[in-house]
Parts: structure tokens; C-alpha cells; sequence
């Protein structure tokens, strides 16, 4: 018994819609981070789930690229958190003020 | 499978902008504090290289060249942006020696980390599948969140680039679902296919409208389209002053380039859609744009506005594309958009540099009252930036007036001239704010005797190209033929 595409594809916007509402809605910069990954994560699922519905890799090719990306992203941004969290000594998104209108 | 020596060929200007990148990077340890100029050059000479071999295949032949089986396809379009971002980097390295001296933050990365943005832009500028749309766009944006950080001294440097890290990341993600979806539509990520797969199942389908509406939403965050917008100001202000003009100029200049290929190649079955959503978020743009930026008071902030609403009036150009029709299709917009884009470039990164020049007691003088009786003490600065601000608020005889020009006559020629007709209106409204500039710098006394008199950080090479900027932005101005000629020769066809 295989799984229909469709299983994949409710999973995947569930997961994705879970990262969104977690970047909106959440103050800690960590967990706005991880809520990233999630949506990324979200998107290889349907990149696999249709490479294997259309039997070709390119799909999966893309995963691999995807999962590389998320990897130099988050070396960055854990870099620039570390450096925020030494200058202002908290990670609240709500307590950096300094630039706005 | 192997590598051919025709692709790598192809690819020659992208692999020596890498190259000379990792070179920088490499010698910088090794490098003496007071040689790191030379690393710059070096910087300067390889994009000077890369701008000669581009001019050459224009000028031997400009023929699309497809390299890595399609991954990526040089042709006119590409070339046209190569020219733009070779020369807007080139000027922001010049720009950047005397500002990050005077900052005390000359690192010999930073020039690495531009030469990496760039090759990420180049690749966006050529790519004809989604995939390495995604690449170039991912290694310019990782690039531009470690340099909006460089000043790591100061806290609202670090600020700018955690908002701008979290918020690019975040447009990232969504821009990667709508490719995700795309490739379920067609099975591949080739711009081609996608738009055959859409040409079959129609316009109609519901997955068809999620994945564009996604897409242009993870677009609209790079290209800083109201409501898309609310991290431009933040991190332009807090960025260092020479990073803001390559933001500003460069960046924004490829995310469009990379934009319009994908929207015009890739969902060019779905013009009738996605024009009238650009219509919407052009006029919002224009509309909060000018609003916001006539309150601001600080000087990059009131440019991160300037540079929204320049935004919008590039929009007004791809959706008079998206909407012409006839024999001419979207050519005069297409074209309208790449001179409106050539043009902002170097009137913008004439106006940062004024700004990066400009010190008050050693600090940045980055206020608008900074600017007080700046005519008195550096006539030839005020001028310079007289000339620029009358540029981006499209006074004639200036090369801003010439591109607003031919965007607002692409809108009247695709049946849009209420369009023109609002734009034409919030042109008018940006010239109050950007005239306040001017006011400021020739009409008012410094406010006390106390404060430190403004001084500059200049050298002879940031003169030059100043020099270059102005005379620029003059003679494109009364002689625009060169550049729309240029324009139109590289423009893609909208099917």
C-alpha cells in the first residue's frame, strides 16, 4: 500500500503554516530561527514527495541543495544572534528598539 | 558526467569574480593593516576584467549561450545586468576605503564578502531554473547579513542584521514553498517547463495561483514592495553607510533582474493574473512610501523610503509590461524597468556616498540637520548632493526625469495612463522631501556654534568616481539614446 501525494502535500502545509504562525507570533529570536527551519523543512517534504510521484530526482537534487543552504543560514544566524546576545544580553525580538520609525 | 570546458567558458567572468573573492579572503590574514587597500584594488582590477569581457561578447556577438544543461543561460538580458552590477560593486569598493577607515572597520573580508554578494546577484541575473534562482539569491542574502553586521561594535549595526537576517530568512522560506509547488505543477524546476505545465492545466487551477502568489510574496520582500517592506528602513539605517548604498542599489538591482526573468519566462501564461496583483502593491507602494518618508529625519531612513518608492515606480514599468499588447507586447516596459533600475543605481550610490563622506567629530553625520550650511563649508559636496537629490525626484534636465519618462509613457502606451497620472502626483510629492535636503544644505545656519563642523572622508579614486556619478547622471539626462538603446537590445521577450 503506498501513500497517496496528497497526505504528503496536507502534511507539508501544516508544517509550513506552523513555521509562519511561529515567526509571527513569537518573540524568542532561537525559536523564530527553528520556526525557519520548519518552513524549509516543509518545502523537502513536498520536494521529495512529488520526486517520487513523477519518478525523477530533481526533486531530490533540490533537497539536498535546500538542506545546505538551511545549514550556512543558520551558521550565520546563530553568529549574529551570539554577537546581539553580548551586546544587549537578551534574545527578545521585542527589546531591540533602536531602529524605528 | 563532466564538467565541459564550454560551460566553464561560458561561466569565465562569474568564475573569476569567485575566484578573486577566495584570493581576498586568503591573503587577508597575511595582509598588513596598512596594506589592505591593495585588496581592494585587487578587488577593483578582477571586476574591471569581468566588465571588459562582458562588453566584449556584447559587442562580438549577444547570442544566448545555455551552460550546465540549462541551469543557467547567459544571453542580452544577462549581459545587460552584468554591465550594471560589475560597475555599481566596482564604485561601492571605492566608496567603502575612505568610509571604513574613518569607521575604523577595515577588514579585509568585507571586500570578499561583496565579491561573494556579487556572484550570488550574477548567478540570480542568469539563472533559468528555479534552483539556481534560489542559490544566487540565498549566497547574495547570506553574504548581506554577515556585512550588515561588520560593524560589530555597534549595537544597531548588529540590530539591522538580525531583522534583516530573520526576515530574509523568513521570505526565503516562503519563496522556496511557491518553488515547491511549481516543480509539483511540472516536474522540473526549468523556467521552460513551467511555463509549458502551466500553458496545459491553465490558469484556473487553484495550485497554479498558490504557488505564484507565493512567489511573488517571497519577491516582494527582496524587492522591499509595501506590505513587504517593514525591514528596509530598520536595516538600512543600522547597516554601515557603504553596505546601505550596495543594498540599496546592487541588491535590489538583481532581485528585480532575477524577478522579472521568472515572472516573464517561467508565469508568462499568467500575465493577466499577476499584473493586476503588481498593479495593487505598486500603488500601495507609492502611497505609504512617500507618506512615511516625509516624517523621517534621518538621512538613510529617508532614502530607505526613497528606495521603496523607487520600487513601486519600477512595479508601474513591469506591469505596464504585463498588461501591453500589440505588436510591441511589454517591450517598452521591460525596457523601462532596466533604465529606471540603471539609472536609480548610480544616482542613489552618488547620494550614499555623499552621506559616507560626511563626519561630524568623528561620528557619521547621518541626520538631515547634519546637513546645515553644508553649502558654506563644502560647496562642492553640497552641489554633488544637490545634483542627486534632484535626480531621484526626477527634475529635468537630470537622468531621474528620463527614466520616470519612459516608465510613465510605457504606462499611457499599455492603456494605464490613470496610472501614470497617481505616479506622476506622489513624483511630485517626493520631490517636497527630497528638496528639504537641498533646503537644509544651502538656505540654514547650523543650529549651534558648539557642535563640531561637519568634515569629509575622501580620497582621490571616491572623487573620481563621484566626478563620473554626476557627469553621469547629467549627460543621461540630455542624452539618453546610448542607454535606451542598450535597454531595448537586452530586453526579453514577453510571450
Amino acid at each position: 500500500m503506498t501513500v497517496p501525494l496528497s497526505y504528503y502535500l496536507v502534511l507539508s502545509g501544516i508544517m509550513f503554516l506552523t513555521g509562519v504562525i511561529g515567526v509571527l507570533l513569537r518573540r524568542n529570536i532561537i525559536i523564530i530561527l527553528l520556526s525557519v527551519e520548519l518552513m524549509l523543512n516543509a518545502t523537502n517534504i513536498n520536494f521529495v514527495a512529488f520526486s517520487q510521484y513523477f519518478h525523477n530526482v530533481a526533486g531530490q537534487v533540490f533537497v539536498f541543495f535546500t538542506l545546505t543552504v538551511a545549514a550556512a543560514e543558520v551558521a550565520v544566524g546563530l553568529a549574529i544572534i551570539i554577537a546581539l546576545y553580548r551586546a544587549k544580553s537578551t534574545i527578545n525580538i521585542d527589546e531591540f528598539q533602536m531602529l524605528k520609525w | 558526467m563532466s564538467l565541459y570546458g564550454t560551460d566553464l567558458l561560458a561561466l569565465l567572468p562569474e568564475l573569476i569574480v569567485v575566484l578573486t573573492a577566495c584570493v581576498v579572503i586568503a591573503l587577508d590574514p597575511v595582509t598588513p593593516a596598512s596594506r589592505r587597500d591593495l585588496l581592494a584594488w585587487l578587488s577593483v582590477g578582477a571586476l574591471a576584467l569581468c566588465l571588459g569581457l562582458t562588453g566584449w561578447q556584447i559587442s562580438v556577438e549577444n547570442v544566448r549561450v545555455s551552460a550546465f544543461s540549462d541551469l543557467v543561460a547567459i544571453d542580452a538580458y544577462a549581459r545587460f545586468w552584468k554591465v550594471l552590477l560589475y560597475s555599481v560593486t566596482g564604485v561601492t569598493i571605492v566608496l567603502s576605503l575612505p568610509y571604513l577607515k574613518a569607521e575604523r572597520i577595515h577588514l579585509g573580508e568585507y571586500y570578499g564578502f561583496i565579491l561573494l554578494a556579487l556572484s550570488g546577484m550574477l548567478v540570480m541575473v542568469s539563472a533559468v531554473d528555479l534552483l539556481t534562482i534560489y542559490l544566487g539569491t540565498e549566497l547574495m542574502s547570506i553574504s548581506l547579513y554577515v556585512m550588515t553586521g561588520l560593524n560589530r561594535s555597534k549595537p544597531r549595526s548588529l540590530e539591522a542584521s538580525a531583522k534583516y537576517f530573520v526576515l530574509g530568512a523568513f521570505s526565503s522560506g516562503i519563496l522556496l514553498y511557491g518553488i515547491s509547488l511549481l516543480y509539483g505543477l511540472a516536474g522540473s524546476t526549468k523556467l521552460a517547463s513551467i511555463a509549458g505545465a502551466i500553458g496545459t492545466r491553465g490558469t484556473e487551477d487553484p495550485l497554479v495561483l498558490i504557488a505564484t502568489i507565493l512567489i511573488a510574496v517571497g519577491f516582494s520582500f527582496k524587492l522591499a514592495a509595501v506590505p513587504f517592506h517593514m525591514w528596509t528602513p530598520d536595516v538600512y539605517q543600522g547597516a554601515p553607510t557603504s553596505i546601505t548604498a550596495f543594498l540599496a542599489v546592487a541588491s535590489k538591482a538583481a532581485s528585480f533582474a532575477a524577478f522579472i526573468r521568472v515572472f516573464v519566462e517561467g508565469l508568462g501564461g499568467l500575465k493577466a493574473d499577476w499584473s493586476i496583483l503588481f498593479l495593487i502593491i505598486s500603488i500601495l507602494t507609492l502611497v505609504l512610501g512617500n507618506v512615511v518618508a516625509i516624517v523621517q529625519t534621518n538621512i538613510k531612513r529617508m532614502l530607505a523610503y526613497s528606495s521603496i518608492v523607487h520600487a513601486g515606480y519600477v512595479l508601474i514599468g513591469f506591469v505596464a509590461a504585463g498588461r501591453g499588447d500589440g505588436a510591441s507586447g511589454g517591450t517598452p516596459g521591460l525596457a523601462s524597468v532596466m533604465m529606471y533600475l540603471a539609472i536609480y543605481s548610480f544616482m542613489t550610490l552618488g547620494a550614499f556616498a555623499v552621506i559616507g563622506m560626511l563626519r561630524k567629530g568623528g561620528m557619521e553625520g547621518e541626520e538631515i540637520e547634519d546637513f546645515a550650511g553644508l553649502a558654506k563649508r563644502q560647496p562642492l559636496a553640497a552641489f554633488l548632493m544637490l545634483v542627486f537629490m534632484a535626480s531621484l525626484a526626477g527634475i529635468p534636465p537630470t537622468a531621474g526625469f528620463i527614466a520616470k519618462f519612459y516608465v510613465f509613457m510605457a504606462a499611457v502606451e499599455a492603456g494605464l495612463a490613470w496610472l501614470a497620472a497617481v505616479a506622476l502626483i506622489f513624483a511630485a510629492v517626493s520631490a517636497y522631501y527630497y528638496m528639504r535636503v537641498v533646503m537644509v544644505m544651502y538656505m540654514r545656519e547650523p543650529s549651534s556654534s558648539s557642535v563640531a563642523p561637519p568634515q569629509l572622508a575622501t580620497s582621490p579614486a571616491l572623487s573620481f568616481v563621484l566626478a563620473c556619478a554626476v557627469a553621469g547622471v547629467i549627460l543621461f539626462g540630455l542624452f539618453p539614446n546610448p542607454l535606451v538603446s542598450f535597454a531595448l537590445q537586452s530586453v526579453l521577450t514577453l510571450k
